[in-house]
């Protein structure tokens, strides 16, 4: 397998060698910055044009196909669309709030999606703290979604930033909960170091067996929650409250929140593919020589992102395919079901480690 | 009737281009005027405004008059007064009685309230005195209902002139928030008071008029407490167009157009009930042939209304896919309609005396091939959405109505049917053809939400099986009476009702002779269906409103009219 860590070990070796390191750090910083932003760009762009052909396949319906090649530059027009866009300021509304929310939820979303484990040896923040820090960084969104809520002088959007609040805030519980299940069989909460395990062991699902899986199906069902995405979309549910929060916003600071959304999406697919399903690691059957040498020739980011595209397809078509539910049956859902549930996955995963009893 | 314009409007009653394409089909002329009094001919009984509070509550209590069909303002000049017609029925024994009353005051028209015998009187009584003026006294909310709140004068009164005292207004629509009442006192004079009708402290959200789940241009003021529904308060009227005050200007034949365009997912049933109106006033029998196609189209629009109730529900409960899978075989039965009538939702079928154009060859054939369609692609609405946990969860229990409170809002249609209320207009007054088919009228007990939407899956089946019973046996025959070149309806005052998509659609003609109507009357289907959402939802969650307002299926013009 590839290790990445070859070529920024050697970009760095290259601008140590003409300036100070301070100064090549610097720089490195700056490049890394640019590469984030543009990997966010341009993911998010994929995923609303590919989530646009899912829904539109399972809607009977063709979707994007009038502006280029079977509608590819469609997002691209909408997105140049938003740019031009003017942002209206609401009176009444906390100004400086109001323009400030937007920017938290992307910040959010920003820092999250920069823990994901792209390759062996390409990641960009990576502790020994890792999934802590990626819990702690998704949570500052919800920040934002209130503030968003409580500046507006909108009551819809306040209504829909309070059950946001409630919602996200509960169902953060099961994904911490998920997460402390699979540290509790990997014994590490660095992610680069939970994959490099799954690369050597198998991949977690499979090595968890029971409680591991219960611990997916528990996180994808509170990952779609945390994304605000039907079912689980009655923040902005938009046959009551129009579109909630984020009513108000106009332009840019309304493809802010629109583009958090297909990323947060992205990002936890993307960790659900770190933690459960090997990331970055080739498929591997025992015994199969000549099918894992051919595997393991394929690059690992395309292990990666191929696997957290089939996520973000499992939770799609959850989207398009189930009613809203109800805020007081969200909770409960939470509260009565995955909360419980997860508490007693976490013992039987302590069980199995204790007894050695996984693969 | 020689100038292209009348011919237009004249078609169906000059008949000159239907007789010019299929001579067969004319018939010698009908008679003028009936030898006995017309089938559908009421004659009211008059009570005096004193007598009249004494005279409904026995009624109400002694003989077990629950439902109040349809209360009619009337404006019958200087000596006859201002007045209300009220028909009423009694759900036990289908006892149908009319009552009129009426006061020669129009400077204080004052006329005692039934709202307090039966629910539905307080919206009812609300807009007589929006129209006509007259003040009910004891009503608990005498506010206007359809006009703007500083409208000048009483647009129906037969002596008012909107265009006079009411120009064209640039400022936005006042909203009180004060509910006047009026006292009647024990030495005969009135006493104005007024009610708050939300609190100071009250957390008020407007729900609408531009909303995507209220089905149209219609506006809930709702007052929360958290997420709970304390009170809804509709503010009725943003497309008010006056359709009945128009009809009183139009040809007969010319007011037809305009009951397409009041529930317009019922247009034909629509158009059927005033033609019928019109028809059995004037002694008019319509060839066989006219009633099985009616029926038939009657039937279809009716399958169109409920997929489309299907795909609102869908859309409002956040399951788009669902709402899709209703568009795409609602498409099945617009085709149908646009190769006969060429229209899709405004449709200008019925005529007085017949239909505006023979079936077209297709329509057999098409309409056989999607009665097995249908029958199986409902299944899929079944396997997406009806039975998922999350819809049967959302609506299982909510917005429950009993029986007594269907009725007593007069709640038609599957709304009152979900309560267990045999309220079917084919089965309680057999019209058209639904005397000969066999058919079920299908009821539930539950009440609830989902009784709502199962009703409405039940009942597309079950107008399948009225057309597959039709479809084959169409009779040979005329589609258009020889009608006389000028309409002219004999006097009396009429009453006709059909089952529409979402309950009785009734036509209530007050003629003087003209080939104007005096007084054109519908009975909203709708209206109810908006009283009776405060009802339904206090106490539940704004997203139960959603689901409630959604599966009661009310259609605003239809309701503003």
């Amino acid at each position: 397998m590839f290790d990445f860590s070859i070529v920024s070990q050697w970009i760095h070796g290259l601008l140590t060698s003409v300036m100070p390191e301070w100064a090549a750090v610097l720089i490195e910083c700056v490049l890394v910055a640019l590469v984030i932003i543009t990997l966010y760009a341009v993911f998010a762009i994929a995923l609303i044009y590919f989530e646009r052909k899912v829904c539109a396949f399972f809607q009977c319906r063709i979707g994007p196909n009038r502006v280029g090649k079977w509608g590819l530059l469609q997002v691209f027009a909408d997105v140049f669309k938003m740019l031009t866009k003017e942002i209206i300021n609401m009176r009444n509304s906390d100004r400086f709030l109001h323009n400030l929310a937007p920017f938290l939820v992307i910040v959010a979303s920003m820092l999250t999606f920069s823990c994901l484990p792209w390759n062996k040896g390409a990641h960009i923040l990576d502790f020994n703290v890792g999934v802590f820090f990626l819990l702690a960084a998704s949570s500052i969104g919800v920040v934002g979604i209130l503030l968003a809520g409580w500046s507006s002088n909108n009551k819809y959007s306040l209504i829909g930033a309070m059950r946001s609040g409630a919602q996200i805030i509960s169902y953060e519980l099961s994904i911490g909960m998920t997460m402390l299940t699979m540290i509790a069989l990997t014994g590490t909460m660095q992610l680069s170091e939970i994959v490099q395990q799954q690369a050597d062991y198998g991949w977690n699902i499979c090595r968890g067996h029971i409680p591991a899986i219960i611990a997916f199906l528990v996180y994808l069902i509170a990952g779609n929650a945390e994304c605000n995405r039907g079912p689980f979309d009655l923040p902005e549910s938009e046959s009551e409250l129009t579109a909630g929060y984020h009513t108000e916003y106009s332009g840019m600071h309304f493809g802010f929140y629109y583009l958090a959304e297909y990323l947060n999406l992205f990002i936890t697919a993307g960790i659900a593919t770190a933690i459960f399903l090997g990331g970055w690691a080739p498929i591997y059957f025992p015994g199969l020589d000549g099918f894992n040498d051919v595997m393991a020739y394929i690059p690992g980011i395309v292990w990666f992102v191929g696997k957290t595209v089939v996520v973000v397809f499992l939770l799609m078509w959850m989207r398009w395919t189930f009613p809203r539910l109800r805020i007081d049956q969200i909770l409960s859902l939470e509260w009565k079901y995955l909360v419980p549930i997860s508490m007693l996955n976490l013992v039987l995963m302590a069980l199995v480690v204790a007894f050695g009893v996984h693969f | 009737m020689e100038t292209p314009e009348n011919n237009k409007v004249n078609a169906p009653a000059g008949a000159a281009p239907a007789a010019g394409a299929r001579p067969a089909a004319v018939r010698p002329a009908a008679p003028a005027a009936p030898a006995q009094p017309a089938k559908n001919l009421c004659e009211p009984k008059t009570v005096e405004p004193a007598a009249l509070r004494k005279e409904m509550e026995r009624l109400r209590r002694d003989e077990q008059m629950d439902f109040l069909e349809c209360l009619t303002g009337m404006d019958w000049g200087e000596e006859g007064g201002l007045g209300v017609i009220y028909h009423l029925e009694s759900t036990a024994t289908g006892k149908r009685v009319a009552l009129k009353t009426a006061t020669t005051d129009r400077e204080h028209p004052y006329l005692p309230t039934v709202s307090d015998l039966w629910d539905i009187a307080n919206i009812y009584e609300r807009e007589v005195y929006d129209f006509y003026g007259i003040i009910f006294t004891g009503h608990p909310d005498m506010r206007r209902i359809f006009m703007r709140e500083d409208w000048v004068g009483f647009p129906f009164r037969k002596d008012s002139n909107p265009e006079k005292d009411n120009p064209l207004r640039m400022t936005n629509e006042p909203l009180t928030d004060l509910a006047p009442c009026y006292t009647l006192e024990a030495d005969g004079t009135v006493r104005r008071s007024e009610t708050p009708i939300f609190g100071e402290d009250d957390y008020v959200v407007n729900l609408g008029p531009q909303h995507p789940s209220t089905h149209g241009v219609l506006h809930f003021r709702i007052k929360l407490e958290g997420e709970t529904i304390k009170k809804v308060d509709p503010i009725l009227g943003y497309i008010h167009r006056g359709v009945e005050k128009l009809n009183e200007s139009l040809t007969y034949p010319q007011t037809l157009a305009l009951t397409d365009r009041l529930d317009y997912l019922g247009a034909m049933q629509n158009r059927h009930a005033l033609c019928m109106c019109i028809e059995q006033a004037m002694g008019v029998e319509v060839s066989e042939r006219v009633q099985y196609i009616r029926t038939i189209m009657d039937e279809l629009q009716r399958i169109d209304s409920h997929i489309l109730f299907f795909s609102c529900l869908c859309q409002d409960l956040g399951a788009t896919t669902a709402f899709l899978y209703g568009f795409r075989d609602r498409e099945k039965i617009l085709d149908i309609f646009e190769e006969t009538c060429g229209g899709r939702l405004i449709l200008n079928y019925n005529t007085i005396g017949g239909v505006m154009a023979d079936i077209h060859p297709n329509f057999v054939k098409r309409v056989k091939e999607f009665i097995p369609y249908m029958r199986h692609n409902i299944q899929e609405y079944f396997d997406v959405f009806i039975n998922n946990v999350i819809f049967r969860n959302r609506a299982e229990g909510v917005g429950v109505l009993s029986k007594e409170q269907v009725i007593s809002f007069g709640c038609t249609g599957g709304t009152g049917r979900a309560s267990g209320w045999h309220n079917d207009v084919r089965k309680r007054m057999p019209y058209a053809m639904y005397g000969k088919v066999d058919f079920k009228e299908i009821t539930r007990t539950e009440g609830d939400s989902f009784a709502r939407c199962m009703i409405r899956m039940d009942e597309i089946l079950e107008s399948l099986n009225i057309i597959e019973q039709l479809i084959d046996n169409i009779p040979e025959g005329p589609f258009q009476e020889k009608m006389k070149p000028i309409i002219k309806v004999p006097e009396g005052t009429y009453y006709s009702a059909v089952e529409g998509s979402r309950g009785e659609f009734g036509v209530l003609l007050e003629s003087r002779g003209d080939k104007f109507p005096y007084r054109l009357h519908y009975r909203s289907t709708g209206l109810p269906l908006v009283a009776v959402m405060d009802t339904a939802c206090s106490g539940n969650m704004i997203a139960d409103l959603i689901t409630i307002g959604g599966t009661v299926d009310y259609v605003v013009p239809d309701i503003d009219r």
